[in-house]
């Protein structure tokens, strides 16, 4: 005997290649995970975010407000697309997201500039996620400088030598020291729940199926939803200590603001866990054994953590990116968790994330019961 | 090492049986069942009337239908067509009943490996509601035999011993009827032996018994049986009866070069089946004048004695087995 022989060599190949074909899901997950992340990382994920939603509170009547304003559009960082008249208003906006800045320009802009006063312009910022709002704030100064340069001419001209014509004021609200873990940590909830429940359900129904019990189970009087409950309440315990772990590290670890309401954080993480669940159940239907399932579970994984905001600014993606993160809950949950955690939002506020999150629970629970009931006749 | 009789197990089924003396005159009474999974019939209008206290086999090749009628028997499938009653309750509309009062043993091996043997019977105990639950499970321990290893995983037994306590769970609802499907394989012969003699008892005690198996010796011992092929019952009976409805003759003979002898008897007009048998060839085939005839050249060698047999049951069911391909063909 010869210690390596070529034919036996290539008979394991070969026997190899046979079945990674007839594993059409894993042959599946190796040709497209590298092109789901080909795809994000070279395309949607950007860290140098622009066309952030802004709106105006302009109280100038003057000409250099609009100059301003004009400069900021054009710097492609800012996007303003509405225009509010107090400052409610622009709480409001800043509260339910809807808006990342509020540019604010007080009376007599104009006219203090023309008097060398430097008048301050208020930049109000949604800071929750400083990896938004840092680029175009640092973009902010030289902006402004640029923009007014053109306007100060002639006699005006002494304004702009070499201190700054307006005196620019941020605000970052939520976040005042730009505290990344503030963003991470609370979005970290998020994307603990979503691997734990999906995985471990998906495991847990198909383990059952590929080991045999299911059979005998079904042969019990246990009905089909006793099964699935008595299966998916474990793992919602489990969910609800997962919870309770990160949001005792935020607090003392790590020293998130928890301005909202935990109660309504809790209830809202059961919508959550719910939803997750049913991809679970739905993917364990769909799976033959657990190392598909597995896959699957990952395949669901890898768009929810780099398209749901959590490690990647989401107004920063693409339509199309942000587009697939709209349809993921963990996109909107983590919304919701900061939302509550560092805004102190209400249940009205957060509105807008829930219904998504419900929709996505009612179809991913109407898909699973369906296809867990094909499986069992 | 089932040393108990049925009767010691404790409680009652949680759904109030059917009075067993009420019982109508089968236990199993269906006729016409036919299920398909798409367009593969694979259990083709099969009519079986079982009674109480008998221990009927199934047999048949793989894939012939078996576990599929077994499970269309005990409600995890609905059939196409057909009607019937098991334990009294309508086949089609009273499954869950059904299920109440059948134990069944799945092919495979289907409890919790990662549970403890105390556990798995605890868990199945639950599942069916069974009152007094810890006594139950005691004794279910001490019939098994493992009231002192009752902490041990259920995927560290031997083959034996996880068949004992499939046995034991499904006894632990005290059902009127037990679907065994194929409960002894891979087990070895002891424990097979003990695992009949204690479906005997069980029979005895008025248990019905539907088992599934592709022994010879074990279909043996089965009050009467039944021959599936393709879905279609092709022989039932006592096994005396089995035999004569198929009508065999076997010749028997022996001596020197038998495995050439073979060769050459394969190819003659009458002959079906030549099956090596130790030092012996079993010649088979149905009509008892032609195979006489083809064998007569041979039966002059004074080298090769030949003697008439009574056929056995598995060449009837090899017959049965290549009469039911060649329609198939």
């Amino acid at each position: 005997m010869r210690r390596f022989t070529f034919h036996r060599f290539w008979a394991v190949v070969l026997k190899e290649f046979v079945q990674m074909k007839r594993d059409r899901l894993t042959f599946a997950m190796m040709i497209g995970i590298p092109l789901i992340q080909l795809t994000l990382f070279g395309f949607a994920i950007n860290s140098d975010p622009k066309h952030l939603p802004a709106a105006v509170l302009n109280a100038d009547s003057g000409p250099f407000a609009r100059t301003l304003v004009a400069a900021m559009q054009h710097s492609d960082y800012f996007e303003f697309t509405r225009e509010v008249h107090t400052e409610d208003q622009a709480a409001k906006l800043l509260q339910i997201g809807a808006v990342q800045f509020v540019a604010t320009f007080p009376e007599d802009f104009s006219r203090r500039l023309l008097r060398g006063e430097r008048p301050t312009i208020l930049l109000e910022a949604d800071a929750t996620d400083p990896a938004a709002t840092g680029p175009a704030l640092a973009a902010m100064r030289s902006l402004a400088d640029a923009a007014l340069d053109r306007d100060l001419r002639g006699p005006l001209a002494r304004f702009k030598a070499n201190t700054a014509a307006v005196n620019i004021v941020v605000h970052a609200h939520y976040n005042p020291e730009n505290n990344t873990q503030y963003n991470v940590v609370p979005g970290l909830m998020g994307v603990v729940l979503t691997m734990t429940m999906i995985i471990i359900t998906s495991l847990a129904i198909t383990r059952e199926r590929e080991r045999g019990t299911m059979e005998n189970l079904l042969a019990t009087p246990a009905r089909p939803l006793e099964v699935m409950a008595g299966k998916i309440l474990p793992y919602i315990l489990v969910g609800y200590v997962q919870v309770t772990l990160i949001l005792i590290a935020s607090r003392f670890f790590f020293h998130v603001p928890m301005v909202g309401s935990l109660p309504l954080l809790y209830a809202i993480v059961l919508l959550f866990i719910a939803a997750n669940l049913a991809v679970g159940i739905t993917f364990s239907t769909l799976a033959s054994n657990q190392l598909q399932a597995m896959q699957m579970a990952f395949f669901f994984f890898l768009p929810s953590i780099l398209l749901s905001g959590f490690m990647f600014p989401f107004r920063g993606m693409p339509p199309w990116a942000q587009w697939i993160g709209t349809c993921l809950p963990l996109t909107h949950f983590l919304r919701i968790v900061r939302g509550i955690l560092l805004k102190g939002s209400s249940l009205g506020d957060i509105a807008p994330e829930l219904w998504p999150l419900a929709l996505f629970l009612v179809v991913a629970m109407t898909l699973g019961l369906k296809r867990y009931r094909q499986t069992l006749d | 090492m089932f040393p108990l009789p049925v009767t010691c197990i404790p409680g009652s089924p949680p759904m109030s049986p059917p009075d067993s003396m009420a019982l109508g005159a089968h236990v199993i009474d269906v006729s016409g069942i036919t299920k398909r999974f798409g367009d593969k019939t694979v259990v083709n209008g099969i009519n079986l009337q079982v009674d109480r206290g008998e221990i009927f086999g199934f047999l048949g090749p793989n894939g012939s239908g078996k576990t599929t009628f077994i499970r269309t028997l005990c409600g995890l499938l609905t059939p196409e067509s057909g009607s019937g009653t098991c334990l009294d309750y309508n086949v089609l509309t009273e499954q869950r009943q059904i299920r109440a009062h059948v134990g069944y043993m799945t092919q495979k091996f289907s409890y919790y490996e990662d549970l403890s043997i105390r556990e798995n019977l605890d868990f199945i105990a639950r599942v069916y509601g069974v009152p007094d639950r810890r006594t139950a499970v005691d004794k279910a321990l001490d019939r098994l035999g493992l009231a002192g290893r009752s902490h041990q995983l259920a995927g560290q037994l031997s083959g034996g011993w996880k068949q004992r306590l499939a046995l034991a769970a499904c006894l632990i609802h005290s059902p009127q009827l037990l679907l065994l499907d194929e409960p002894t394989a891979g087990v070895d012969p002891k424990a097979r032996r003990e695992f009949w003699e204690e479906l005997h008892r069980l029979a005895a005690e008025g248990m019905t018994v539907l088992i599934t198996t592709h022994y010879m010796d074990e279909a043996e011992r089965c009050h009467r049986l039944a021959y599936i092929a393709d879905g279609t019952l092709l022989a039932m009976g006592t096994v005396g009866e089995v035999i004569a409805s198929v009508g065999l003759t076997t010749w028997e003979v022996s001596g020197p070069g038998l495995a050439r002898l073979a060769e050459s008897l394969r190819k003659c007009d009458g002959v079906e089946q030549v099956v090596p048998f130790g030092n012996t060839l079993h010649v088979t085939g149905q009509d008892a004048d032609r195979i006489e005839a083809a064998l007569r050249p041979w039966r002059t060698d004074p080298s090769h004695p030949w003697r008439q047999i009574p056929s056995g049951l598995e060449d009837v069911f090899i017959s049965l087995m290549g009469r039911s391909s060649d329609k198939l063909k």
